[in-house]
This record gives C-alpha cells, structure tokens and sequence, in this order.
C-alpha cells in the first residue's frame, strides 16, 4: 500500500502539526515514512506545502509524482486548488472552507467553492467553526485530519492514538478536546462523502 | 540501535554529535539552519559539552573550524552554498593547509532557488579545492556519510566537503544511529609548520594534495557509496548523483531499472565504475541535482566522443531542481500534464508579518523619498528584503550579504545624492561593517539604515552577533556621533521618523539610522514562553 498526502496552507497555520500526527500513527504501524516540508522564506505568510509519503515498502522520491497524490489535505480552500495538478484521478480533495485573507487580489469565495465542487472526490468543511462550537478553536487542524481520515488506509485507532502521544505532554482536556475534534471531523467526512 | 524520524539536516546533526565532534560552527542559512539548530538544542550535545558557535559569517565560522581541527578535535562547519562564497578563501586554504582533527564542511545548495538568489553547486568548489566530496542519496546515507567523512577526513588529514540539496535537507524520514565514540582529546599537529602558507611550504603541501588524488579515487570505487548496479538493457547507461537516484527509481513500481546505473554519492568521481558504464552502454544519461558537472566533464568540450545526454542538449532541463516527472520525461516515459492550477488561483507571495517594525521603517523611507526620482535604495538579505513586493516597493536591490551598503557606496561615488542602504543587524555585523568603514575613509555621502530587530529573523532567530551595541559600533567604525540616530519603528513614531530621516537624507557625508524594534515573530515566542513559565510555577 501507499498513501501520497500533500499538506497544504499558508505559511504560520500550522500544517505540520497534521503532518506529525499522521507520522506518528504511520511509524506506529511500521510504515515507511518520507516528509518534505517548507522552511525558509515562504514561512512568513506565503503558500506552503509538504509532501507526506507512507508506505509499506522503502520509499525513494521524497516528491510525491505530479498526478499522483492520493490526497489534498487544505487548511485554506485556495490553496486546495494550488495542488490540484498533484492529484490522481482517484485522489480526494480535503479542504477547510475559512479563507486566510493576505493578499489583496483573494479572489471571490463562490469562484474558489466553485472550483472545489468541480472536484469529483472532495470534502469541504468549515473547520474553525466546528471547532469552535467544540469550544477548542486551536482544533481546527484535528478537525481537518479526521475529515480526511476516513480516505486514508490507516485505522482511526492509530490516530487518536497519535494524538494521545503529541498532545499529552499538554495534559488530559487538550487531548480530549483534540480527540473530539477530530471524531467530529470524520463523522462530517462520513455524512457527506 | 535506536530509529529515529529526522530531517536530512537533523539526521547530519545527529550523527555529528555521534561521531564526537566538539564544536559546530555555522553561519544560518536556508536550507541548511537547521543543522546548527539541532545540535544547539541536543540535551545530548549539552551533556557532552559540544557547543553550536554561531559565528558572525560564514568566514569565521570557517576558519574557527579549521583552529578547532587544529587543537585535534573534530569539528563540523556549516553554511548555504552561498554562503561557500563568503567561506571560500579559508575554505580553498584548508585544502593545502590540510587537517590535523576531523573536519567537515557542509554546503547546502537550493536548486530552483526557494529561498537563495542563486542555484550555484557546490560541488564545483570541492572539485576547485581538490577534496573528496560526499552528496548523500537520502536522510540514512547523509547520516552515515557524515561517520565516514570524518574517517577519511582523518585518514588523509583533509577537510571533506559535504553537499547536500533542499529537498533532503527539508525532508524527514527514518534513520538509523550508530554508537556514539568519543571526542578527541587536545593534541597539536604533529608538523608544527603545516599551517604555515608560505610559499615553500605551501608548494610542498600543494603537492601533497595532488598526490592524494588517486587515493580519492581508490575510496570512492570502495567506499560502498557510489554503485555499480547492473542493467540487461545496454542501449543506454545512466549516472546519478545524490538525490536524483531516487528520482530514477520512483518511475519503475518494481524499483528495477532496466538499463545499468552508476549511483554517484561520492567525488572524485570512481574512475573504473564510470569507465565500465561507458564501455558496456551505447549512449549515457547523465541525471544531477544541480550543474551539470559530469556531464560536461563525460561530454567534452567539443562533444566529439561519447553520446550523452543530460540538461546541456535539453533530455533535462538546463536549470532547476530535479523531480520524478522530469526524470519520467528523460526516460522517454509519457506523462499526463493535462490537469492545470485553476485560474482562481492567486500567487501567494511571502509577505513581512503583521506588526513587523520593518513595515514602519519602509513607510517612513517611502515618504521621504517620494518626491525624488525611484531607483536609490540598496538592499540586502533577511526578511527586510520582502520590502520589494507590494505594498511596498522600496527597495531596488538584493545581491549579497553586505552589498547594500559597498553598492550605496558605490552610486554616491558616481554621483547618486541620496544614496540609502538598507541592511538589518545580522547581516549588518556578518559583511557590512567593512563596507560601513569603506564609506567613513573616503567620507562619501550615503545614508545607511540599519534594521536592528536583535535577531536573524528570516532563519529563524538565531543569535545576532551586533545585538545592542550596533550604536557602538558605527561609532568605533567612525561615523560621527551626531549622524549615527535612533529611532523606534511604531506607525504613531512616523512623524518623528521621517524628520529624522528627511535630515539626514540631506547630510553629505556618512549617516547610520538606526531603525531598532524587537522583530514581532520572537517577541510573540518571548511572550508565550513567559506566559508558559509563570503558569508551571
């Protein structure tokens, strides 16, 4: 098996957190595990991805092949589109719907949303509200992650397992409210894929 | 032994720590920060007393090195590959001088150009010194080559030059420790007259050097790191080096490349592996991370030998980092690019954070200067160079560390009036100081800002060698006292800051404004870790 993830947002929001979480469970499993990440000037406010590669075999490129990303994972709905020639044609599309707003020429919400529902296989959801209604609105990350766990080949054992060991430096209610948001992340996932 | 998940930088970090060296010395720079970092932070280094000196620029984190090696220990110095350039004079020198302790130099390069104003490869200034060079193919080999490097370092009494590019500098993966050895203990050269570079003994030592050439070559046919693997298809051979081996293998799912490959991590290059690839294979496909160094070198000026292909007759192309659909496209493999970016899309360029004091100085330089004629602000490297984008363009250039003031320098010569550089603190104290001393000897008129944010902001923060006393320093270097001015970059300081500027836009001689506020991004780091200690006592 292999799972090919690009991470996607603006710099400073935090993608690499869901990135280390998915780590985690992978090398929980036994996975192999490649990551690329941005560092560097792009960091301060400009688009930002990373490449998250899993696998059961040895993992060579440390690029995911353009057209060949089993998944989006988009903290930002523009930036969900930015990537769109990474995606198989199988691949879904994962995206927050809350614009980040730095740039002066955003364009239109409804051209962007518009753009994501043209996608055959996508999830879109607004997860800073969701987790703020859980009253953990540092949570949005977890929401986004669990919406995109039911695409991905591991069990969601494995990730709340994965959020045990990140979060639980921070004590028991960060965890729980993690753990919350990312179940009601995959429940949206699961009702309206 | 213990796996742990690493970044190509981390992973060369780690294993330096591991293989007992006593010191890093490194000057920040994308993509290779992090290495310094992770050994700045190591409790492991910590207890073993194995301290990161950031040094003031890449030249005297080099030449500390080289002492360190001296005094026997091992030792490990890192930079950018431009940073190479500003390394390179005690770099070249290392080579003749030799080594008596480990000593390795890491460059690493940034094809494409993520964060660099260049894409040189480094490779080319190993090949100029003469030393082995090691380009490791992924984060578990740049792990283990760092023991190696270290070995032969040892062994020939030569510095190696480790090179390694973004994407595994950038990337983490799974990698395996060694056993921990020992630091070396304090012991002195043998020849108390080896780094003595006078003519004779450097003649004799030039010598030395060359002899070991064919000693290079011997260890890179045997070191394991460069490979010979088979292929049944002899219509064509292929080289690669470093990363792009991998870029090779991800276009065969069963991980079998048909035709035979010589994997390159190690120069100078294994003479008898690339003479049997040669004589057994029609036409060579020559794939590198970078220049394409062996290409030129297998082709010939004139190209009257070998069939090869590579980025000079356009199989790859000419510039660029490398990536498995270019590889694909080299292999003759078709490739859907039929899928494009949505025009929707909007390019997200990088932009200076919300808050930024840099933002404020920018706004008070822009009205002052609104009136005259564009074109007359001489910038340098760090965050501050974001000022060229909306909504600001205010600065007109970016070229290398410390330019902007010997530039400003050098239009004011030409009759430029005003002439502004703007520079920030680090970059400020890693080359501007003697360009700063440039302007004060022959008096020339130019109005110099220094951007003091007490940090190398765009790395990271990491420690600014001028902070708190940049004040001080132009006044050591001779800028009078009554132009060297102070001022805080707040939106409700801008009237002041624009008299202030405005007067000495008008001084004819040498002025240093000094634009001081603490850079937002550390301020806000400073802020939680504060918050964090009061709550845990």
């Amino acid at each position: 098996m292999k799972i090919d993830i690009i991470l996607a947002g603006v710099g400073g929001q935090g993608i690499l957190s869901i990135a280390a979480t998915i780590g985690m469970a992978a090398v929980d499993m036994g996975l192999h595990l490649k990551q690329a990440e941005v560092h560097g000037m792009s960091q301060r406010g400009g688009d930002v991805q990373s490449n998250l590669r899993l696998s059961n075999r040895e993992i060579y490129s440390d690029l995911i092949p353009r057209g060949q990303a089993d998944m989006i994972l988009s903290v930002e709905p523009m930036e969900s589109l930015r990537y769109i020639p990474m995606l198989s044609k199988s691949g879904w599309l994962i995206t927050s719907t809350e614009p980040f707003v730095n740039i002066p020429n955003y364009p239109p919400m409804e051209e962007v949303m518009a753009e994501i529902r043209k996608q055959p296989h996508h999830i879109a959801l607004n997860a800073d509200q969701i987790a703020k209604e859980l009253e953990s609105p540092k949570s949005a990350n977890m929401v986004m992650l669990g919406a995109a766990s039911p695409f991905l080949d591991m069990p969601f054992e494995k990730l709340e397992k994965a959020v045990h060991t990140i979060f639980g430096k921070k004590g028991e209610e960060v965890v729980s409210k993690n753990i919350a948001a990312l179940r009601a992340g995959r429940e949206f996932a699961e009702k309206n894929r | 032994m213990q796996r742990m998940l690493l970044l190509g930088d981390e992973a060369i970090a780690q294993a330096a720590i591991d293989a007992g060296i006593s010191a890093m010395y490194a000057y920040p720079g994308t993509p290779s920060t992090e290495i310094p970092e992770y050994v700045d932070h190591s409790k492991e280094a910590r207890a073993k007393g194995v301290v990161t000196h950031w040094a003031a620029n890449e030249k005297t984190a080099m030449e500390g090195a080289i002492g360190m090696a001296y005094a026997g220990k091992r030792t490990m110095v890192t930079m950018k590959h431009v940073g190479l350039n500003v390394a390179a004079d005690p770099f070249m020198n290392s080579a003749i001088t030799g080594t008596n302790g480990g000593l390795v130099v890491l460059a690493a390069d940034d094809p494409s150009m993520h964060s660099s104003q260049n894409e040189q490869d480094s490779r080319v200034y190993g090949k100029f010194a003469l030393l082995p060079i090691l380009e490791p193919v992924n984060q578990q080999e740049a792990y283990d080559m760092v023991h190696y490097g270290f070995e032969i370092s040892e062994k020939y009494h030569v510095p190696v030059l480790m090179r390694i590019t973004t994407r595994l500098a950038h990337s983490r993966a799974g990698v395996v420790r060694r056993e921990a050895r020992e630091q070396n203990p304090l012991k002195l050269p043998e020849d108390l007259k080896q780094y003595i570079l006078l003519p004779a003994i450097a003649r004799r030592r030039y010598k030395a050097l060359l002899g070991l050439q064919a000693d290079f070559i011997r260890e890179g046919a045997e070191s394991g790191f460069n490979k010979y693997i088979d292929g049944k298809d002899k219509r064509m051979g292929i080289i690669t080096t470093g990363i792009a081996y991998n870029y090779l293998l991800e276009n065969y799912d069963d991980r079998v490349v048909p035709y035979p490959v010589l994997k390159i991590s190690q120069y100078p290059m294994p003479r008898p592996l690339v003479e049997k690839l040669v004589q057994e294979t029609d036409e060579i496909l020559v794939l590198e991370e970078g220049y394409p160094v062996i290409e030129e070198l297998l082709k010939g000026y004139l190209s009257l030998g070998l069939k090869v292909k590579g980025r000079l007759d356009g199989t790859v192309p000419r510039d660029g980092e490398l990536n498995p659909v270019i590889v694909a496209k080299a292999l003759g493999f078709p490739v859907d690019e039929e899928k494009c970016i949505p025009e929707v899309v909007a390019p997200r360029p990088p932009s200076l954070c919300p808050g930024c004091p840099h933002a404020d100085t920018y706004n008070a330089i822009n009205e002052c200067l609104k009136d005259l004629p564009k074109g007359r602000v001489f910038s340098d490297i760090g965050c501050y160079t974001l000022g060229a984008l909306p909504p600001y363009n205010a600065i007109n250039s970016c070229v290398d560390m410390g330019a902007s003031i010997t530039m400003a320098k050098g239009a004011s010569d030409a009759g430029l009036h005003p002439s502004v550089a703007v520079i920030g603190d680090s970059t400020f104290t890693h080359s501007g100081l003697t360009g700063l001393l440039d302007c004060v000897t022959d008096k020339t008129p130019v109005t110099v800002f220094v951007l003091d944010n007490g940090t190398t902001a765009m790395t990271g923060g990491q420690i600014s060698a001028g902070t708190g006393r940049i004040d001080q320093i132009c006044k050591g270097l001779g800028v009078e006292e009554e132009h060297i001015r102070i001022l805080k970059p707040l939106k409700k300081n801008h009237e002041e800051m624009v008299k202030v500027i405005s007067e000495e836009l008008e001084y004819k001689g040498v002025s240093v404004v000094i634009a001081k506020r603490e850079c937002i991004v550390e301020l806000n780091k400073r802020m939680r870790e504060k918050f964090k200690n009061k709550q845990s006592s």
